[in-house]
């Protein structure tokens, strides 16, 4: 064998085991979902075998599962947006400090060593009747009886944030510590003020890591069901909740199929178009 | 006569020929691979020929105390006497628990605590369910013979469970704010009871919603003729409510911290909350909701090995200890087993061992509509 040949051959040898396990762990069980997505599901509960598109069509044309899907795309929105807000500044922090940047990375990495539905659910010894802020506030003097603040929809979305900030803080602070500090500098000394610097050379050069950040927590928000189950009150249901009970409680997994299949085309649309206007390389960045 | 080498024992040897220099890295890799490939095919049929064979017995249940006293009073002396280990499983909910085992390898889940007759039903419409031998059981004799009729029915006058305790979802309520006079009162009709808007809790499960819809309007419960009226009566407790509580733990919760005053509730978590020096009451309204639970044997288990775990489960200490951890009056009948000091205490405890004061599910009515039912109360509980 020539050496062109080998060193060709090279690269798919080193993938093969990761293209196994993609293969094997995502295509193969997609295909199992798209195929039980035209089963039906009998009175019994059993599974009937067969082309039927009577799961597509209710996912496509029922108004309920359009509405909650809205629902939770606004609220997956809302949720990036004040996690663009927040993580900012934060991002900014850090790649403009000096000597304890190390630190502070370290710092925004500790949340993911403690399980994500537990810090969930550390909301409701914070703010319920008798947590943490009622507590307080009661104490000052500030209140007289606990205000309830748990258990509505801007708890999901006090939940998500807490869960997706570190995503968007990363991404962002990749994208601000590549930036050569010296343009700001130029900027500066060609009459520009520091804020005017900012808004003209810092932030438009960071835009694509905010981007990233923006399409990680939009993704990842708008696929979550602990956050609404734990902290949701009746009504704040998010779609992938609607999965979790065709695909559990009503034993219904053609449906359930189907509705996820539904959910990954919606998001796989978003990434497609952030692939195509900002492409992939800065969202690789951000998750290294 | 040839010994057998296990998997384990070749792969060893293996890896000892490649230490030792006896074999190459490629030649290494490349049959470590081979018992790879080898044992994935086989280990599917193989699961069968090893069936006849058996080492374990797997059971899944609630965790927690339950499981504690599984362990102590059957698992332990079942494996002293017979040498099966007992693997112990848990679970969340029996929805989830179905889904689990219908997407396994027959054989690869045995005994299950299950809740209901209506699952029992759901099983055996499954096909899921096993037929027990009863001459292997003989602590069933103690058992109180209504629980084990209610299951013959349904599987043609053969058992695929044992029956092990029994309990109620009554009304839970804080006396600081609810009263008892106001509870006789109201009875389920507090849990649509406006002046408690924001307090009110109740389990997001579609069959109690029901339940209690039918009592808020005026219904048999087995029985409806006005479905809308009890969709509206759910929708009514949806609007008041602070939020669906989906476990035992979250029902405690928000009890013992005072985030709701009333919810419906399992008697034995509110006994255990009473126990803890909560001031919360609770009250089986008329036709309120009574259930039994079962160890289900799933169709493909060694039967043999299973019918005796289930005996010594059944044996009086086990269910005594078990219902004293777990606050539910156990399946032996009070008119054959002495049941010590504690469980006469229990809510739901029935001293004739008739159970003519508890309303159980009927599964054919309830099964029937599940698939209709279940899912409307998807959408109504949403806002719809």
């Amino acid at each position: 064998m020539s050496v062109e040949a080998r060193e060709a051959r090279q690269p798919w040898i080193l993938l093969s085991p990761a293209l196994t396990a993609v293969g094997l762990l995502l295509f193969v069980p997609l295909i199992f979902i798209v195929v039980y997505s035209f089963w039906l599901r009998t009175a019994s509960g059993a599974d009937q075998v067969g082309f039927f598109l009577d799961n597509w069509q209710e996912a496509l044309t029922d108004r309920f599962y359009r509405d909650i899907l809205l629902s939770t795309l606004r609220i997956a929105a809302i949720t990036t947006l004040v996690c663009a807000l927040m993580g900012y500044p934060a991002a900014y922090f850090i790649a403009r400090s000096r000597g304890n940047k190390a630190i502070l990375l370290l710092l925004l990495m500790l949340p993911f060593w403690i399980s994500y539905i537990i810090r969930t659910m550390s909301w409701i010894n914070i703010l319920g009747v008798s947590g943490a802020l009622n507590t307080a506030l009661m104490w000052t003097g500030l209140i007289s009886e606990p205000i309830q603040m748990l258990y509505n929809e801007p708890t999901v979305i006090l939940g998500l944030v807490h869960f997706l900030l570190p995503f968007m803080i990363l991404n962002v602070y990749v994208s601000l510590d590549g930036i050569d500090q010296t343009l700001e500098e130029a900027a500066t000394s060609l009459g520009a003020n520091r804020w005017e610097a900012f808004l003209q050379v810092t932030l438009p050069l960071s835009l694509p890591g905010l981007a990233a950040g923006g399409l990680l927590c939009f993704v990842l928000g708008a696929g979550t069901y602990i956050t609404p189950l734990v902290l949701g009150g009746p009504s704040d249901a998010m779609f992938a909740n609607l999965v979790f009970e065709a695909i559990i409680t009503q034993l219904n997994w053609p449906l359930g199929s189907a509705l996820s299949l539904m959910l990954l085309a919606v998001l796989g649309l978003l990434v497609a178009i952030y692939n195509r206007y900002l492409g992939m390389a800065q969202l690789m960045k951000g998750l290294g | 006569m040839t010994d057998k080498m296990d998997t384990t024992t070749r792969l060893e040897r293996l890896r000892e020929r490649y230490m030792n220099g006896d074999l190459d890295r490629r030649g290494f890799l490349g049959l470590i691979g081979a018992a790879g490939l080898a044992y994935g095919v086989h280990t599917p049929f193989a699961r069968h020929a090893l069936a006849a064979n058996v080492s374990q017995v797997r059971f899944d249940g609630w965790g927690g105390v339950v499981s504690e006293a599984f362990r102590e009073y059957a698992f332990d002396p079942y494996t002293k006497q017979t040498g099966i280990e007992v693997v112990d499983g848990t679970f969340g909910g029996g929805d989830e628990y179905l889904s689990r085992v219908k997407a396994s390898q027959t054989g690869e889940y045995n005994i299950a605590h299950l809740s209901g007759v209506f699952d029992y039903a759901r099983y055996h419409n499954l096909g899921l369910s096993s037929e027990l031998n009863e001459a292997n059981i003989p602590n069933l004799k103690y058992v109180i013979p209504k629980l084990v009729d209610v299951f013959r029915a349904v599987t043609d006058g053969k058992l695929s469970c044992v029956p092990y305790d029994y309990g109620t979802t009554g009304i839970a309520y804080n006396r600081k704010h609810i009263s008892d006079d106001e509870m006789k009162e109201k009875g389920a009709k507090i849990l649509i009871d406006e002046r408690l808007k924001d307090k009110i809790s109740g389990w997001g499960d579609w069959r109690t919603r029901i339940w209690f819809g039918a009592l808020q309007t005026g219904q048999d419960p087995n029985n409806a003729s006005d479905m809308d009226a009890i969709w509206d009566a759910i929708r009514a407790h949806r609007d008041l409510s602070l939020k669906y509580w989906g476990s035992g733990a979250e029902l405690m919760s928000l009890l013992a911290e005072e985030e709701i005053y009333v919810t419906e509730g399992w008697s034995g978590r509110i006994y255990a909350l009473q126990e803890q020096g909560h001031d919360i009451g609770y009250m089986d309204p008329p036709n309120g909701y009574g259930w039994q639970e079962c160890l289900f044997v799933i169709k493909g288990s060694p039967m043999e090995p299973c019918e005796e775990l289930l005996n010594f489960m059944l044996a009086p200490e086990t269910s005594i200890a078990v219902a004293e951890g777990q606050n539910y009056p156990p399946a032996l009948d009070p008119q054959k087993v002495d049941l010590g000091d504690k469980i006469p205490t229990l809510p739901a405890f029935d001293p004739t061992g008739k159970l003519a004061g508890l309303t159980f599910a009927d599964p054919q009515y309830w099964n029937s509509n599940e698939a209709d039912w279940s899912k409307t109360f998807g959408r109504v509980q949403k806002g719809y």
